[in-house]
């Protein structure tokens, strides 16, 4: 039986009141396990992001729950799920939202910098992880320098360098060409899934489901879907 | 250096372009504002000039004085009634007043002469050459070098002069520690001579120099001369009387006001703008650390240090520059007017923390405002 790293329970999210009240994720409820890749795919507007930002510690849900192993994230104060993000959740995000005035070393430096470790242990620990995801040789560059595929590439080593135990990929493929997005999402299922990680990515990028061990698919704010049948679909 | 705040200083430092403009700002702003102050700070010195450098420590004057080189002469009965306050150590008579030299080469210049009592010589000035009984020499003149000495030809001892058709010689020259204002060079007698120099009207005292017995006579001394009509004002009040009368009176300290504001939101506006640019373009960067785990009041302390960062470096830029500056003009302009004093560079320091305060408070509320799952959304 795998265990549980994230348990989301009749999640809630709505916009605005009143005439503009917008519903955009209705009771949704799932789990995601230790040692899988789970997808979360469906149209755009369908709640993906807003649901990924729930269960990430980033949106407070109006309704619902979520626990990571032991922790009610949504019972801790902002503070707290400040440092619980920063040491539990690693995030890949779709712009990757990197340094430009940094270098790729002191990009994926960061979390380790925001968990207050020394500067030079944490940059030596920063080309450790470039390495991993092939980038040694280019630690010293400044992001602007590299290929979209490896800037995808640092912003992985900047998720994966706190050692988290869960990690958030959103749209990781959206900006790469068909064969780069298919090498990234092979890389991570090779190099960065562990018995002691669980990967949720946000997509919809269909050339990229065969990667999944689950897929959750959302329409207009609801799970209509939950399993592996989908991917043979 | 915490590592939030060396990332901080890298993003700074590293966007070459935006750096450069907001040390630019904060230096011109620094820079106008100590070249103003300090230009009023010299010009208020050197009007007080003549009270700085006799010393004395209460000076009786005529109520309607407004600056020291504005003299109202005081009938002779007052240094009488005034030497009879109880309190009164001594009481002397001081004259001040301009006077044409006719130079060797039989170029005329105005001079600013300072006739000492006879008796005590009280006010003396410190010489560089000659001896101070030599005043008492005939037709003896001590003269200061200062910054305006040279438009005397730079004499030496012996060198003589014609005022008002009597022989005038060199016999001491003098250092004071402040040059005057009106760029005429000074020239130290004895009161009696002064008189019988420069043509007078009926009264002739410029100043009761008074030394009070002990301080706690002074309010004594000043009531005394009050009721006789007249008015007595410590070193230092007499000092901000003059300075009131430049700043308040002739527009100068108006003027100089307004340029150091103007300079002040100059600064501010071009600094602000420039942060709040800098803010914006990380704005997403500043997101995603958030998204990370950074609390917000790492976020803020990384952008009060860069606001102090840059405006601290301004500062120190734009004070050297501006040392830099005084320094280059006294070499080609000896009169040159301005010292760079502790307040005036506590006054830039003030506004410059002012500006910096600005600029981190726009950056800090945009900054908070930012949620991290507008990062997601994109």
């Amino acid at each position: 039986m795998p265990r549980t790293a994230i348990q989301a329970v009749g999640l809630n999210k709505w916009f605005g009141e009143g005439d503009t009240k917008t519903h955009a994720v209705r009771d949704v409820s799932f789990d995601a396990h230790f040692g899988e890749i789970l997808y979360v795919v469906g149209p755009s507007g369908s709640g993906k992001t807003t649901m990924l930002s729930m269960i990430s510690g980033i949106l407070r849900p109006n309704t619902g729950a979520v626990k990571i192993e032991d922790t009610e994230i949504w019972n801790l104060s902002d503070d707290e799920l400040a440092e619980f993000r920063l040491h539990k959740i690693g995030f890949v995000f779709q712009d990757y939202h990197l340094f430009p005035r940094l270098t790729t070393a002191e990009n994926v430096a960061i979390p380790l910098i925001l968990q207050k470790r020394d500067w030079d242990e944490a940059l030596k620990e920063a080309v450790l992880d470039l390495e991993i995801v092939g980038l040694k040789t280019r630690a010293q560059l400044p992001p602007v320098k590299l290929s979209g595929g490896e800037q995808q590439r640092v912003a992985i080593a900047r998720a994966i360098v706190g050692r988290p135990d869960i990690l958030i990929l959103d749209e990781p493929t959206a900006s790469l060409d068909g064969d780069t997005g298919r090498n990234i999402v092979t890389f991570v299922r090779q190099h960065i899934l562990s018995d002691q990680r669980c990967i949720v990515i946000v997509t919809h990028d269909a050339r990229i489901y065969e990667f999944a061990d689950r897929i959750l698919k959302m329409e207009d704010g609801r799970v209509v879907a939950v399993g592996r049948e989908l991917l043979d679909a | 250096m915490p590592g939030i705040l060396r990332i901080a200083y890298r993003l700074l430092v590293n966007d070459r372009a935006k750096f450069a403009a907001l040390l630019v700002g904060i230096t011109f702003a620094v820079f106008l504002m100590i070249e103003m102050t300090s230009l009023f700070s010299g010009i208020l010195k050197r009007s007080s000039a003549t009270v700085i450098n006799i010393g004395a420590s209460i000076w009786v004057m005529d109520p309607s004085i407004q600056t020291v080189a504005n003299t109202i002469p005081l009938p002779d009965y007052v240094l009488d009634e005034v030497r009879s306050i109880p309190g009164v150590k001594y009481a002397v008579p001081l004259y001040s007043g301009a006077a044409l030299l006719k130079l060797r080469d039989g170029v005329y210049q105005s001079a600013n002469i300072i006739g000492l009592d006879d008796t005590s010589l009280f006010g003396r000035p410190t010489l560089l050459a000659g001896t101070i009984e030599d005043i008492f020499a005939e037709n003896a003149f001590i003269a200061v070098r200062d910054s305006e000495f040279y438009k005397l030809e730079n004499p030496k001892i012996g060198a003589e002069f014609e005022l008002n058709d009597h022989r005038g010689v060199i016999v001491g020259i003098a250092h004071v520690s402040s040059s005057g204002l009106f760029g005429v060079p000074t020239l130290y007698t004895t009161y009696n001579r002064a008189l019988q120099y420069i043509p007078n009207m009926r009264f002739t005292i410029s100043y009761l120099l008074v030394e009070p017995k002990t301080p706690t006579d002074v309010p004594l001394i000043k009531q005394q001369v009050a009721a006789a009509g007249y008015l007595a004002l410590t070193k230092d009040e007499f000092i901000q009387k003059i300075s009131d009368f430049y700043k308040y009176q002739t527009g100068i300290g108006t003027n100089m006001l307004l340029m150091t504001v103007i300079s002040f939101i100059i600064g501010m506006s071009i600094s602000g703008q420039t942060f709040y640019t800098f803010i914006l373009e990380n704005l997403d960067k500043f997101g995603a650390l958030k998204a990370i785990g950074a609390k917000g009041r790492e976020l803020i302390s990384m952008i009060l240090f860069q606001a102090s960062f840059v405006a601290l470096t301004g500062y120190g830029i734009g004070v050297g520059l501006c040392a830099l500056v005084i320094w280059l003009a006294r070499i080609y302009l000896p009169d040159y007017a301005a010292i760079i004093t502790y307040a005036n560079l506590g006054l830039a320091l003030v506004m410059v923390v002012i500006i910096a305060a600005f600029s981190s408070y726009v950056g800090v509320r945009k900054v908070l405002k930012i949620e991290p799952f507008d990062i997601f959304r994109g």
